[in-house]
């Protein structure tokens, strides 16, 4: 349908107040939000929208934004602005429907950012998916058919992985509780078994991962950015990874914790193999938006990283980098379309000594090359910085070689840079440089990478409720333990396991409160194990009463739970046990407090538990030899049970690992030498008997 | 306070008026530098810090780094000699750069280098230490690819940054490793609480010192990071003085020096240390001594005397080595502007075997390099800055137990260093004149010439005859009496400080054998083997090309259509090849789809049969 002139330019003025206003509104949101403090608790919604849909299959247009999907809104409308500016002189033909495109995939995006109903969510996510397409096929370059076609296919098949596993997902609730729903919230409480878990998270993993995308399932991306028209390279670098990502984050991981827990290791050397494969892949092309288009596949690679390292660090890190790769990227997506349009040609062999007649497009892509190599003082450094400090304590070896992937950053960073707007120009281009409203969104972009490097407290601050909530997901449910303080406390909800007690130290007096131990069991499934520890009130120099010691629980897989009982300030004693922290096998701990036996600063007791692994590194102490004693005690991964790591730590006796015989996987406290107290290093036993 | 310093000197360009603000930007921060000192003098805080927070820049958790500036003595001399020296250089470049291209560009990046090498020394917490360090990183980077035309430029300011970067990603890893052991990234925190938590010679603090020093080593052109130095020569002279020779190199130093603490824990990676400095500064000499290009021997002694620097960290004595900073920041700084006068009035001519004779043409050029060469050789005793503060060096070595395998290596390199020196000198001023020089002085390049001389000539006796009850000398200022430090006045009339000079003499006088009388041949004739070996560096280069940049180049372009998507582009065509497979088989006769029907049936009953058969 051909659009006259003028025709064209409404078409475009409506796209562009259309993105402005929802500019306008996210920020809104945004400040709106902030200055109610904290943006949401964790899990909580800062705003939700419930209708019904299709009510006998339990279908509802239910969305809800909390921190995170306000960002990702933010960072849509803000891109989807840019696009439809870029596009401006860009796309001559069919105008009307372009922009019909372009509106709809957006519209399909920010339903994705926002829909917390499964069905609603697949709706979006296929929304997304086939206008894009046509953007592709329709506005693309010389090779756009195949381009657009290797796209939706790939996209098609993860799609339809993750169409199975949230089927699978809704029958398994329904038959357990006879209520069909595609709620987030609702499928959340389904009890799982762990292979029927792994399969159904392998099916979101999938989808995501191709849209992500993650190493392997990559190769849709090159083709499909390269020959996107600009307007659709930036969406696809800016906002469709972004939607893999999320998707991760708000699904993949809260509806299977414990299997996106197992999964950890393979999906960090995903992205460990995409940060570097894609790194090297980038320097290796000569078409400058393969190039880009490689160098996603390895900031998407640090993402991926973050988000399964499981801790507040890194998601947040990983959050940051979604943002701020979403504007660097996009960012040089615009300069390649620029340089394109104005040279008809992608090939850096054939451009050079730019920088001579367009210096202020040479300063801008310079500023975005320093942001993808990961300066400090730019956003992308923030993210990176986090996600690698992150993935650290959770693996070193991978964090090393990850680090490797800012040397191989910076390799073809530099060397876009050198090719396209240093060396000798062959003949001078007669090239306009920026164009006023090329500048100022350009110009923009910078500014906001700038305040993210300078100032990246403020997005920190409203996507850190969501990120504790991911990395602690498991940890709510057992914040509805009522009291521990009765035998027989139950437990509502899902998936808990065996239960510790910690005494802790009473901050006035020093001295280690008592600790009653109780038969605690668990309603529901899977159930459990529990054990006590004896503890020692310092003043009196007894033991107190030990409940039981091995109570075995009717049922299978034994779990965990610890919980911390304190002390009300003012009686000296222990009220009840409320639980406080409700720590389960494999969630993630960001540290644990060690409590102090005596103040000699020689003893202490080291409690290992599945999932925890003393770094012992000879002759250093994990923990400040120093008082006040609440050292941290981090790195934690699994260890095999009948040899626990052990830490060799100075003046003290190893602490011994072990694992009991009857059973294998329960996790086993270890007591350093006490010799006051034999009763607890019976606790102990090591496998074949006493020490 | 000093926040002013880092946020004037960051203020950048505008496109006229360039140099009164490029240049009056850094005389302001240099004003605000030593008022600041002045004031620090006046009151000095009980604990001898002064800090401010500005803002915090992130917080998650316990990880809470802020944007925080630390003023103690080590980082007040550091802002004194990067402030002075920088504003005579900026001075200098106003008219030396006059007639190039992006001149307003070449400010901008030097503004940014001056903020960010403040923002380096005077960060409170390591993570901002490293957005500095990044930022020198970056603007030598822009710097030496300034005359971005030449192919040649952009590929040593590409391998500057990538192989400072390999250090850097070390140095990361380094304070994640701090992060989770300490819980800290501030530095004083780290200093201390590794000393409580860590003994010494624990695997957790080698660790952390050794990625430190990873960090150091490609940041100050150590082995084996130290290639990316004589390339970087590539850029203009005064950025060569301010980055290469005066500030960004010895940023590695000051690094171990900030971290003392730390390294003191780590006595392998300290004597580690010590070898790298001692290796890096004879292998660096014996290079300088086979260059025929001025700058590039200038180079090479800037990686040479960062090597000194290097062994004085190593046995602890990190006062030595920022004294030995602040006078190789003068004296270095104007043998560069003055090679770079040199160069500039001889139509950039880089190669000394064309040159000579030129003490009468530019005299004011040859008394001014005569100063920073006596400065550099350390011929003078007490007298010169270089001299003063190298043999203070020397002097510790000889004082730590085992130091004098690294002392031996000090003075032979004391030799080399004098030979190459006065071969500059002989071979650039002496002799019979080969070109003609352009005859011009400006102001602006004429009074950092003079000043910067004036130091390095007088810097020794002055730092001496300052000394009294009050100001113990720079050394102990900056370390406190710290048992590794003696006083100066001792270091530089001991019996080393005697044999430096005998050796000093014994060098000038080789040099001036070989090369004030005779005029060897010029570039490319006659070259043994070995001189080959040294003007490559001992052949780093090619070794690095082999190991790292063509595997890496092979691997890039081995897979440059992408594996994984030939495989999957296998498996399209594997479809499409089935599916031509299948419609051929629609042909539409009647007789080969009964065939078809008649051949299926009679399969389907022979597998019949057989299985029946099977299983009686």
């Amino acid at each position: 349908m051909p659009v006259s002139r003028r025709g064209a330019t409404a078409v475009r003025a409506l796209a562009l107040a259309a993105m402005a206003v929802e500019l306008v509104l996210a920020v809104g949101a945004w400040i709106y939000y902030g200055r109610l403090g904290a943006v949401g608790a964790p899990g909580a919604w800062l705003v939700e929208l419930n209708w019904p849909w299709i009510a006998p299959l339990g279908i509802r247009l239910h969305l809800a934004m909390d921190g995170l999907s306000l960002l990702m809104v933010l960072l849509t409308a803000f891109l989807g602005l840019s696009s439809v500016v870029v596009s401006w002189r860009e796309i001559t033909q069919r105008v009307g429907h372009f922009h019909l495109h372009l509106m709809l995939v957006l519209a399909g995006v920010v339903g994705v950012f926002l829909a917390v109903d499964l069905f609603a969510f697949y709706f979006f996510w296929e929304l997304m998916l086939i206008p894009m397409y046509f953007l592709i096929d329709l506005w693309g370059h010389e090779d756009r058919h195949r381009a657009a076609v290797k796209f939706f296919l790939f996209t098609q098949f993860g799609g339809l992985a993750m169409l199975l596993g949230i089927l699978a997902l809704y029958f398994a609730h329904a038959s357990q509780t006879g209520q069909y729903s595609f709620d987030l919230a609702d499928l959340a409480r389904t009890n799982l078994a762990p292979a029927a878990a792994m399969l159904m998270m392998l099916g979101f993993f999938l989808g995501f991962a191709v849209k992500l995308p993650a190493f392997g399932l990559h190769p849709w991306l090159p083709a499909a950015h390269t020959q996107a028209p600009t307007a659709g390279s930036v969406i696809l670098a800016g906002l469709l990874l972004k939607t893999g990502a999320y998707g991760l984050l708000r699904f993949a991981v809260p509806l299977f914790p414990e299997a996106a827990r197992q999964f950890a290791p393979v999906a960090m050397a995903l992205g460990v193999a995409g940060i570097l494969y894609g790194a090297v892949l980038a320097f290796a092309q000569s078409d400058l938006k393969r190039l880009v288009a490689y160098t996603s596949i390895s900031h998407l690679g640090f993402v991926l990283l973050g988000v399964y390292s499981f801790n507040v660090l890194a998601l947040q890190g990983a959050v940051m980098q979604m943002l701020c790769h979403g504007l660097s990227t996009g960012a040089l997506f615009i300069i390649a379309g620029l340089l394109q349009d104005r040279l008809g040609t992608r090939e850096m062999g054939r451009m050079g000594g730019l920088w001579a007649v367009a210096p202020k497009m040479g300063a801008a892509a310079m500023v975005f090359a320093m942001a993808s190599l990961g300066l400090p003082g730019l956003g992308n450094f923030i993210g990176e910085f986090l996600v690698l400090l992150g993935a650290f304590k959770v693996n070193v070896a991978l964090t090393a070689v990850a680090t490797a992937g800012l040397v191989a950053a910076t390799i073809y960073s530099l060397w876009l840079i050198q090719r396209v707007f240093f060396g000798p120009s062959a003949e001078p281009p007669a090239m306009e440089d920026l164009r006023p409203h090329e500048s100022l969104v350009l110009l923009a972009m910078v500014a906001v990478l700038l305040w993210l490097g300078l100032f990246p407290q403020a997005v920190l601050e409203t996507s850190r409720a969501a990120m504790e909530y991911v990395a602690g997901t498991q940890v709510t449910a057992t914040a509805e333990i009522p009291q521990l303080s009765t035998p027989g406390a139950r437990i509502k909800g899902a998936t808990p396991k065996f239960m510790e007690w910690t005494p802790t130290l009473s901050e006035s007096t020093g001295e280690i409160l008592q600790l009653r131990m109780l038969g605690v069991r668990i309603e529901g499934a899977t159930p459990k194990f529990m054990e006590s520890i004896p503890t020692k009130s310092e003043s009196t120099g007894e033991i107190l009463q030990l409940g039981v010691p091995r109570a075995r629980i009717e049922g299978a897989t034994p779990k965990f739970m610890e919980s911390t009982p304190t002390k009300s300030e003012s009686t000296e004693e222990i009220p009840q046990l409320s639980a406080l922290k409700a720590g389960i096998e494999g969630a993630p701990r960001e540290s644990r407090e060690l409590t102090p036996r005596s103040e000699e600063g020689s003893r202490f007791r080291l409690q290992l538990t599945s999932g925890t692994r003393l770094m012992s590194f000879d002759g250093c102490l994990p923990v400040p030899l120093s008082a006040p004693w609440r050292g941290r005690f981090d790195h934690v991964s699994r260890p095999e049970f009948p040899d626990v790591p052990v830490a060799r730590t100075a003046g003290v006796r190893p602490v011994c690992g072990l694992a009991r015989p009857e059973f294998p996987d329960v996790p086993v406290v270890c007591e350093l030498a006490r010799p006051e107290f034999p009763d607890v290093m019976a606790l102990a036993v090591p496998k074949g008997g006493r020490r | 306070m000093a926040g002013f310093v880092a946020l004037v000197a960051g203020r950048a360009l505008s496109k006229r008026l360039v140099a009164w603000i490029g240049v009056g930007s850094v005389a302001a921060s240099m004003v605000v530098t030593l008022l600041v000192a002045a004031g620090y003098f006046a009151h000095r805080p009980p604990n001898g810090v002064y800090s401010q927070t500005l803002w915090t820049w992130i917080r998650i958790g316990d990880f809470a780094p802020v944007i925080g500036l630390h003023l103690d003595a080590l980082s007040l001399v550091m802002i004194v000699v990067v402030t002075v020296v920088a504003f005579l250089i900026h001075l200098f470049s106003s008219t030396h750069m006059e007639n190039e291209e992006g001149y307003g560009r070449f400010f901008a990046y030097m503004n940014l280098f001056v903020s960010s090498m403040l923002i380096l020394v005077l960060a409170d917490n390591l993570l901002l230490l490293y957005l500095g360090w990044e930022g020198v990183g970056l603007c030598s980077y822009l710097l030496i690819g300034f005359w971005y035309r030449i192919p040649a430029n952009g590929h040593a300011a590409m391998k500057a940054f990538i192989i400072t970067r390999v250090g850097d990603a070390a140095m990361a890893v380094g304070l994640f490793l701090i992060f989770w052991s300490l819980g800290t990234l501030d530095i004083s925190q780290i200093s201390q609480r590794a000393p409580q938590q860590w003994p010494a010679g624990c695997g957790l603090a080698v660790a952390a010192a050794a990625l430190l020093l990873g960090g150091a080593v490609g940041k100050s052109a150590q082995l084996p990071l130290q290639t990316w130095l004589p390339d970087a020569m590539a850029g203009p002279s005064p950025v060569s003085a301010l980055i290469h020779a005066a500030t960004m190199v010895t940023a590695g130093v000051y690094l171990i020096a900030r971290m003392n603490a730390l390294f003191a824990l780590a006595p392998v990676v300290q004597g580690v240390i010590v070898v790298i400095g001692a290796a890096t500064m004879l292998l660096a000499a014996f290079s300088a001594l086979a260059q025929h290009d001025i700058k590039r021997v200038l180079a090479y002694s800037t990686i040479s005397q960062i090597g000194y620097m290097f062994m004085a960290l190593g046995i602890g004595a990190w006062g030595a080595a920022i004294l030995h900073f602040a006078s190789h920041a003068f004296f270095k700084a104007l043998l560069f502007l003055a090679a770079g006068v040199v160069i500039q009035r001889l139509g950039d001519e880089h190669d000394m075997f064309r040159m000579g004779g030129l003490r009468k043409q530019l005299p004011l050029v040859f008394w001014t390099f005569l100063a920073g060469a006596l400065s550099l050789s350390a011929a003078l005793p007490i007298l010169t800055a270089g001299s003063y503060s190298k043999d203070t060096i020397l002097t510790l070595l000889h004082a730590v137990p085992g130091g004098k395998t690294a002392l031996a290596a000090g003075l032979l390199g004391v030799i080399v260093t004098s030979i190459y020196t006065f071969r500059m000198v002989f071979l650039t001023f002496f002799g019979p004149a080969k070109m003609q020089a352009e005859r011009t002085n400006r102001l602006p390049e004429s009074i950092p010439l003079v000043l910067l001389a004036l130091v390095a000539a007088f810097g020794g006796v002055a730092g001496l005859a300052g000394q009294n009850a009050n100001w113990p000398g720079l050394v102990q200022f900056v370390q406190g009496g710290s048992s590794v430090a003696p006083a100066a006045g001792e270091a530089a009339i001991s019996h080393v400080a005697l044999g430096a000079i005998a050796a000093s003499w014994l060098g000038l006088a080789i040099a001036a054998a070989l090369y004030l009388r005779r005029r060897p041949a010029p570039a490319g004739e006659t070259e043994s083997a070995l001189h080959r070996l040294l003007a490559a560096g001992w052949g780093f280069d090619a070794l690095y090309d082999r190991l790292f940049v063509r595997p890496w180049l092979w691997i890039a372009r081995v897979n440059r259509s992408d594996i994984v998507d030939s495989f999957y582009e296998a498996i399209g065509q594997a479809t499409v090849a089935l599916h031509g497979m299948m419609s051929g088989s629609q042909t539409g006769r009647t007789r080969q789809y009964a065939t078809g029907v008649a051949l299926g049936t009679i399969l389907f009953i022979a597998l019949m049969v057989l299985l029946r058969f099977w299983h009686s």
